[in-house]
């Protein structure tokens, strides 16, 4: 198949390229699920990486070098972007059809934005106040929100197939995400 | 060459064939040159039997420079020509540069990277690196009774584009083929995780002598994954001789010293750091030019507490990348120490301390690294034995960017990321009717564009006139196995396209590079032409099989007319082969290999994607396990 467009170097190449747009579970033979077997997921990334990584070709050619380049780079992003429970969330979301709008983010209810708000101000005050404990209460009630929040999410993408709803839900989990992290850098700041 | 082996991988073109590869640790104060025999990794000592070769370079006028301990001999009688810790001024310029005023050098600041003025006329860092490699080089392949085919040179995690660049380089000077540069930590990690079957998260804590490197790994049925690395790449051994040095000069009131006082100081500091790691204190007795004569001991408590803050200096990198990796000092099985450095007691008491446990040093930590970077190099020269089946994933240390309005980073791939990896980001134009983009191309953690590294700009021009914001412009950034980045970009309305190998600011030009390698080369003997000859056609030989049997085994793959193309590539280079003309059979080997570059992609994708598409990966992988079991008899 695709000997048939061998045209010369480049071209030839392209095609090559063109081939391996699988969607990311597809690569790694997994359903296109919210609920994925991470263990598996691994397993079959580090699979992958044995045959396509680089470093087993280092002695090839040119060309062999850029395809297990390119299959590597591939592989890589694939398995980030399932690793992570939000990012594949938000994947599952464009495969649906559903481009994620986090930059216009006005639809958000009024209460959890205010929620955001209060939230925000605190972490800022306790690490004002270097209050390690009152950041580390934060985070663990953060963290414990983020939890309920997938476990909806994954009602809502694999049992209930409501993408509207879960793509609420994503919005709202790269809020807390977001917070989660800032919790983070004011604990190292308070560690140095 | 052997263009198509790469079809069957683990096989070999030649599987009884052991191909001559080794791994250097370029150091800043030692480097080391180690390789596999039969199946063991072992450093390759000189003459002499002494494993280091100190990273030293004396410059003579009219006579080819001296490397080691004999540059180092040189040391106080010639510090201007005597080039040490010259790492640390790779892929920089001179304003980069820490303590500048205490070093003996005369300095060129010159376009992008600094150079050093010598009796031998002007040297970059690049040049004075190269003749470091080359004296390991020629030290191996005495060893080893043959001509190399590649080297794995390991550089720190933390080293940014410009210096990974810039040591490439230098290898590409000494007349080394780079089989891969590897990180430190993760060649260190490799030595120590095969040798002990070791499974589980590992941190790898590295101060050598002019930089700092920490790296989180988990090590997990032979896959080798580097969570996280961070460190300090002006951070080393040589700033606690630099703490003992300010020490002395305040506790013996000395004036300002002269180059070679201000040398021969730093010597007596470096000696008594490394006397305190068996005694509880040194003594510092030397006689300067002026006359005056220092006479001071220096006790443990004195060193350790005028270093502390070097200490905890390193612990910050510590820290953040155990929170990079998502993990807490309780998921740490074990804390391998790297670098001459950590032997210092308050090193291995800290270090200790933070991870409540006490580190690993079963492994010399001065030669851990060359043997990791020996074992890369036996595998990816094609040496594979069954059972050496491990993978290392690698990343990136230092988030990559581009600069945006206003002299913000817009970051593009982030610290980190396991590599190879590429993203691609859009862009638009801001004035209508622009038709040219600047891209500046930086590294770093920084918000601003002036607190990160430079790396490199360049324009895509001919973009269509359009309003603003109506251009759509796709910038491309693919960081490879090296961890090296090109960046490319293109306007997606108009195809008009633009790309760089990212040629740090820093770096050497290409031109640069050829000049250095004609000026080495003019020394070389004659008859290296006639063997030339003859290894290119075994060379040629060899292509001609490979793309033979590739043929047979996936002709179909190829259109009728592009089969033929091939065919009279061969005969072409058939009838050069007979001949003694050099240069036409190069060319008729580069046009073969070009005219089949497709056909060997084509192949390789079919490989993979056979692999891939839903069969049992754990089939093929066995398949290949038994394959190379059999290659390798």
């Amino acid at each position: 198949m695709v000997g048939v467009v061998w045209v010369g170097g480049r071209m030839g190449f392209e095609r090559v390229l063109m081939d391996f747009n699988v969607d990311h579970f597809a690569l790694f033979g997994l359903p296109e699920k919210f609920r994925t077997d991470t263990d598996l997921l691994d397993k079959r990334y580090r699979e992958m990486q044995v045959l396509a990584h680089p470093d087993r070709y280092a002695g090839a050619g040119d060309e062999e070098k850029r395809v297990s380049m390119q299959w590597a780079t591939r592989v890589n992003e694939a398995y980030q972007t399932l690793k992570n429970p939000l990012r594949r969330a938000a994947y599952l979301m464009l495969l649906a059809g559903r481009k994620l709008d986090v930059e216009s983010n006005t639809a958000m209810p009024t209460e959890f934005l205010i929620e955001q708000m209060e939230w925000r101000e605190a972490v800022a005050e306790a690490r004002r106040a270097r209050e390690q404990t009152e950041l580390e209460q934060l985070y663990h009630r953060v963290k414990q929100q983020m939890k309920c929040r997938y476990e909806r999410l994954a009602n809502l993408l694999d049992d209930e197939a409501d993408t509207a709803l879960a793509e609420d839900e994503v919005l709202r989990l790269m809020f807390l995400d977001k917070l989660v992290s800032e919790i983070d850098d004011a604990l190292v700041a308070l560690e140095a | 060459m052997a263009l198509f082996q790469i079809a069957e991988p683990g096989e070999s073109a030649a599987p009884h064939q052991h191909k001559l590869a080794v791994g250097i640790d370029l150091g800043t104060t030692n480097s080391l040159v180690a390789t596999v025999k039969s199946g063991v990794a072992s450093v390759l000592p000189d003459a002499l039997g002494r494993p280091l070769l100190p990273s030293a370079v004396r410059y003579r006028d009219g006579e080819s420079p001296v490397v080691g301990y004999d540059a180092l001999a040189g040391q106080s009688s010639d510090p201007s020509n005597v080039i040490v810790s010259v790492k640390r001024f790779m892929g920089r310029s001179i304003d980069e540069l820490p303590y500048r005023e205490s070093m003996p050098y005369r300095f060129e600041a010159g376009p992008g990277a600094l150079s050093l003025k010598t009796v031998a006329g002007v040297k970059t860092p690049v040049e004075v690196s190269a003749d470091i490699l080359r004296e390991l080089r020629t030290r191996a392949e005495a060893a080893l009774g043959g001509e190399l085919v590649g080297a794995v040179i390991t550089v720190p995690a933390y080293f940014d584009d410009a210096q990974r660049q810039a040591t490439k380089d230098a290898a590409r000077l000494a007349g080394l083929s780079v089989l891969r540069l590897l990180n430190e930590p993760t060649a260190a990690a490799l030595a120590y995780g095969l040798d002990n079957a070791a499974e589980g998260v590992y941190a790898v804590y590295d101060l050598g002598g002019g930089t700092f490197d920490i790296s989180i790994l988990r090590l997990s049925r032979g896959v080798f994954e580097v969570l996280s690395t961070g460190g300090d790449s002006f951070l080393g051994g040589d700033d606690f001789d630099q703490r003992i040095f300010c020490w002395v000069i305040e506790a013996a009131k000395l004036k300002p010293l002269s180059g070679e006082d201000a040398r021969h100081l730093l010597t007596c500091a470096r000696e008594a750091k490394e006397f305190l790691t068996n005694h509880g204190a040194a003594p510092i007795v030397a006689r300067i030019g002026s006359g005056e004569l220092v006479d001071l001991e220096l006790t443990t408590e004195t060193f350790t507490e005028i270093t502390r803050t070097l200490v905890e200096k390193t612990l910050k990198p510590v820290r953040r990348a155990l929170r990079d990796a998502g993990l807490s000092i309780a998921d740490v099985k074990g804390v391998v120490m790297v670098g001459g450095a950590t032997r210092m007691p308050q090193v291995q008491r800290a270090v200790g301390e933070f991870f409540e446990k006490a580190p690993l040093n079963n492994l010399d930590p001065e030669k851990v690294v060359a043997l990791g970077a020996a074992i890369q190099a036996n595998l990816l020269a094609g040496n594979r034995a069954s059972g050496d089946d491990w993978l290392l994933l690698d990343v990136i240390p230092l988030s990559l960017g581009l600069e945006t309005m206003g002299g913000l980073v817009e970051r593009i791939i982030p610290r980190n990321s396991t590599i190879p990896v590429a993203r691609a980001q859009e862009f638009t134009t801001f004035r209508d009717g622009q038709t040219a983009l600047a891209l500046h191309v930086v590294q770093g953690e920084r918000e601003l564009v002036g607190d990160c590294r430079s790396l490199g700009r360049f324009e895509l021009r001919k973009i269509p006139p359009m309003v603003a914001g109506a251009a759509r412009i796709r910038v491309s950034f693919q960081v490879d196995a090296d961890g090296l980045l090109s960046v490319s970009a293109r306007e997606t309305t108009s195809g008009v396209e633009s790309s760089i190998a990212v040629k740090p600011s820093y770096g050497l030009s290409d031109d640069a590079i050829a000049r250095m390698l004609k000026d080495s080369l003019d020394h070389a003997k004659d008859d290296t032409a006639r063997r030339a000859v003859k290894e290119l056609q075994v060379e040629a030989q060899r292509l001609v099989e490979a793309i033979r049997s590739a043929l047979v085994a996936d002709g179909d793959l190829l259109l009728p007319d592009a089969r033929e193309r091939i065919e009279s590539g061969i005969a072409r280079l058939q009838a050069a082969m007979l001949g003694e003309d050099r240069h036409a059979i190069a060319r008729c080997i580069d046009e073969l290999e070009t005219e089949t570059g497709a056909f060997a992609a084509l192949r390789m994708d079919r490989t993979i994607r056979d692999a891939f598409s839903g069969k049992k990966i754990d089939a093929i992988a066995r398949e290949l396990a038994s394959s190379e079991k059999g290659g390798e008899t």
